[in-house]
């Protein structure tokens, strides 16, 4: 408009070079370069927290995808195992893992001895501290599958304990094992003799994925079987839930409601929906699903049904814009064949949809399986160490989830749960990024049919 | 051009001296579009086998009448009609009527050439298909290639069939869609502005195509272009301002009106 006004006075000044410039012409260009200018460092900004943000998650939770294991001949002992010697399950099952302690002592004794490792100033106590508290606990259920091996000598591949596992992740030094009650200097020594001796080693954690939340005191045994395996179920009733529930809302919303106050007020109360504070889902699914209906707490069931109604909405505006998108003049196409609405619908629209319809599945799907805060209020925050059984009665079974394990982890108060929390996230991220890398392959799959 | 109209001039003789037998009538034809009216108490007769041209400035209401012949306004959830059109003498807005059978009847052409985003070949056997007037390939195949036949359309593509339609040129995709609605069989193709998207090359074969057309089917086209109604029609419409203004056959509509409206709009005095 000022542009317009100015002119005559342009116009007057007749034939002036165009190399010349202007005031005017200046002060666009110092608007434009500055307009840029803060664009490119809003830019700049944000992919250095983005950075900044991986760098660190990386730095502290890469580690935890290794841990430091050692190898232990032990013998399992019938004089203490098995003093009856019937091999009785029933008693085998009563002996606890206090029983099984004395044979790992025996067993690193052993091995210093067999190797010609002297470290001075370690107690009988510090020698076995260096293996993890969790051995006795493997040792017996191996003992209880395969009661056959007692009498024999076994090599187990024990964990380290978490302070020995952390010094050869740069988490505990010399030094601070000084001031440490739960490692001595002497210990790392050893542990430094039984590697040189090949015997303690540090590879890959598959147990990071496969095994159970450990507790407090052993976090070198810690995974998150019980949570992916959560999370997973979660997933599947979700996806099962929500997207048959959100096409068909938005489909009916979308090609068939007629237009009125009622479906207006509908629409806006979607959109509200989608913004409504997730905690207040958490709250919703307590006071309903296992208040009221009385499903069992932290099952992955009360946890899938409550983020099906978080990713409801999200679901419905996706599929709805995607609906939408479809032009008119293919729903007219159809129609003037003699289609009927239905057959518009489902043989021209909504395959055009789809794409659009997967993308904001899987979003919504990305959303729920990231969600903590209503996770918490269903009880998913419980210590879980058993495993969920196969669905679908493994829905009911209590269970954790990814987020809630970050955040449980994160409340531990031994260091070495950073690590497993930082690592924790590493996968949330990754089942993230395969989702979203899922999306993108359905979407390209999809668009190459038409 | 003029052998074109020489022909519609004959054609139209011979229908004036034996009348053809009315295939669609619009009586006393209101529509609303919520609190808007847009067609006041249209009665006009669509003669069988004949191709007739509804002109008249944009507007005026022509596609609203052509949209009403196959119920296509029903899509719009504020439009209202009244008054009653007849398609072999029944009301096609009856309440007993499935609006299906009717548009599997009365077909349609849109502005934009809308072929489905699939092969050319799907293209005109989904109307066959959803209608059950086909089931085994061989009976698939005979119906897609006599449609791509009439359409005018075979030659060109027949190598190409499973080609996607929407790769095809504008006045090819307008002939597919032509081929497309007449693979059903209706008994009346509806036509908007089948042209106007078209550049003077293919709108010549889709005209020629329609004169062919004209032996099988009942034909009402709205257009824009003068032209092109004094070339392809029999019998022409004209709307002004959602009122029938007149109805004749072509060559008078054109040469002689009776008002001065249509006398004004043929000549390019408004519009």
């Amino acid at each position: 408009m000022t542009d317009l006004t100015a002119m005559p006075a342009v116009g007057g000044s007749q034939s002036r070079s165009l190399f010349l410039r202007g005031e005017r012409t200046r002060r666009r260009h110092m608007a434009e370069s500055r307009f840029r200018a803060i664009g490119l460092a809003a830019v700049i900004f944000g992919i250095l927290v983005l950075v900044g943000l991986l760098g660190s998650i990386l730095a502290n939770g890469v580690s935890s995808f290794r841990q430091t294991y050692i190898a232990l001949d032990v013998y399992l002992d019938p004089a203490k195992l098995d003093k009856a010697g019937d091999r009785d399950p029933e008693a085998l099952r009563k002996l606890t893992t206090f029983t099984y302690q004395p044979l790992i002592k025996t067993a690193v004794e052993g091995l210093i001895e067999e190797k010609g490792i002297s470290v001075d100033g370690l107690g009988g106590k510090d020698v076995e501290g260096i293996i993890s508290k969790e051995a006795p606990a493997e040792l017996r259920h191996f003992v209880l599958a395969h009661p056959s091996r007692i009498g024999e000598t076994v090599k187990f591949e024990l964990l380290a304990d978490g302070r020995i596992d952390g010094y050869y992740k740069g988490r505990v030094t010399m030094e601070t094992a000084k001031l440490d009650r739960n490692v001595s200097p002497e210990q790392l020594m050893l542990a430094d003799e039984l590697k040189a001796a090949g015997v303690l080693t540090t590879r890959f954690n598959w147990s990071f994925f496969t095994a159970p939340d450990a507790s407090d005191t052993r976090p070198e045994a810690a995974g998150l079987g019980v949570a992916i395996l959560g999370s997973i179920y979660m997933m599947l009733i979700v996806l099962v839930l929500s997207l048959p529930i959100g096409v068909a809302a938005s489909i009916y919303l979308e090609e068939f409601a007629p237009q009125n106050r009622l479906t207006d007020i509908i629409e806006v109360n979607i959109a509200n929906l989608a913004a409504v504070p997730s905690i207040v889902f958490g709250i919703l699914g307590l006071a309903v699903f296992i208040n009221y209906v009385g499903l069992p707490q932290s099952a992955p069931i009360v946890g899938g049904l409550v983020l099906t109604l978080m990713t409801l909405p999200t679901i419905i505006i996706a599929t709805r814009a995607a609906l939408k998108a479809v032009p008119p003049s293919i729903r007219e196409a159809a129609l003037g064949v003699g289609a009927s609405k239905m057959q518009s619908t489902f043989h021209h629209v909504l395959p055009l949809a789809a794409p659009g319809i997967l993308t904001g599945a899987i979003i919504g799907l990305a959303q729920a399986l990231g969600e903590t805060a209503p996770l918490l209020l269903i009880g998913m925050v419980a210590f879980v160490r058993e495993f969920p059984a196969a669905p679908p009665g493994g829905f009911f079974d209590p269970a954790s989830a990814l987020p809630v394990q970050v955040y449980n982890w994160t409340q531990r108060g031994d260091p070495a749960f950073i690590e497993r929390a930082s690592g924790a996230i590493i996968v949330l991220l990754v089942f993230l990024i395969i989702m979203n890398l899922g999306a993108i392959f359905l979407r390209r799959r999809f668009e190459r049919r038409w | 051009m003029n052998m074109l109209t020489d022909a519609a001039v004959e054609e139209t003789l011979q229908s004036g001296s034996k009348p053809a037998a009315s295939k669609m009538a619009g009586k006393d034809v209101t529509v609303h579009y919520g609190e808007k009216q847009a067609l006041f108490g249209v009665n006009l007769e669509v003669p069988e086998r004949q191709v007739m041209a509804l002109i008249g400035p944009s507007g005026c209401g022509k596609s609203t009448f052509l949209r009403c012949l196959n119920r296509m306004n029903d899509t719009i959830d504020i439009c209202r009609v009244g008054g009653s059109i007849l398609l072999d003498g029944e009301d096609i807005y009856d309440p007993r009527i499935d609006v299906v059978e009717l548009r599997a009847r009365v077909g349609m052409v849109f502005q934009k050439p809308n072929p489905f985003p699939k092969s050319i070949y799907e293209n005109v056997a989904y109307g066959p298909r959803i209608h059950g007037l086909a089931s085994k390939k061989s009976e698939f195949d005979e119906v897609v290639e006599t449609s791509l036949q009439k359409a005018g359309l075979f030659n060109e593509v027949k190598d190409r069939l499973q080609e996607p339609g929407t790769g095809l040129s504008g006045g090819q995709q307008q002939r597919l869609c032509i081929a497309r609605a007449i693979a059903v069989s209706p008994e009346v193709i509806l036509m908007d502005e089948p042209c106007s998207a078209l550049d003077p090359i293919a709108t010549a074969k889709v005209e020629e195509l329609i004169d062919e057309l004209r032996e099988n089917y009942t034909i009402v086209i709205v257009t824009h272009s003068m032209q092109q109604a004094a070339r392809v029609s029999q019998r022409t419409a004209m709307f002004h301002l959602g009122n029938l203004v007149e109805e004749g056959p072509t060559d008078k509509m054109f040469t002689n009106p009776d008002d001065k409206r249509t006398q004004d709009y043929i000549t390019g005095r408004f519009g």
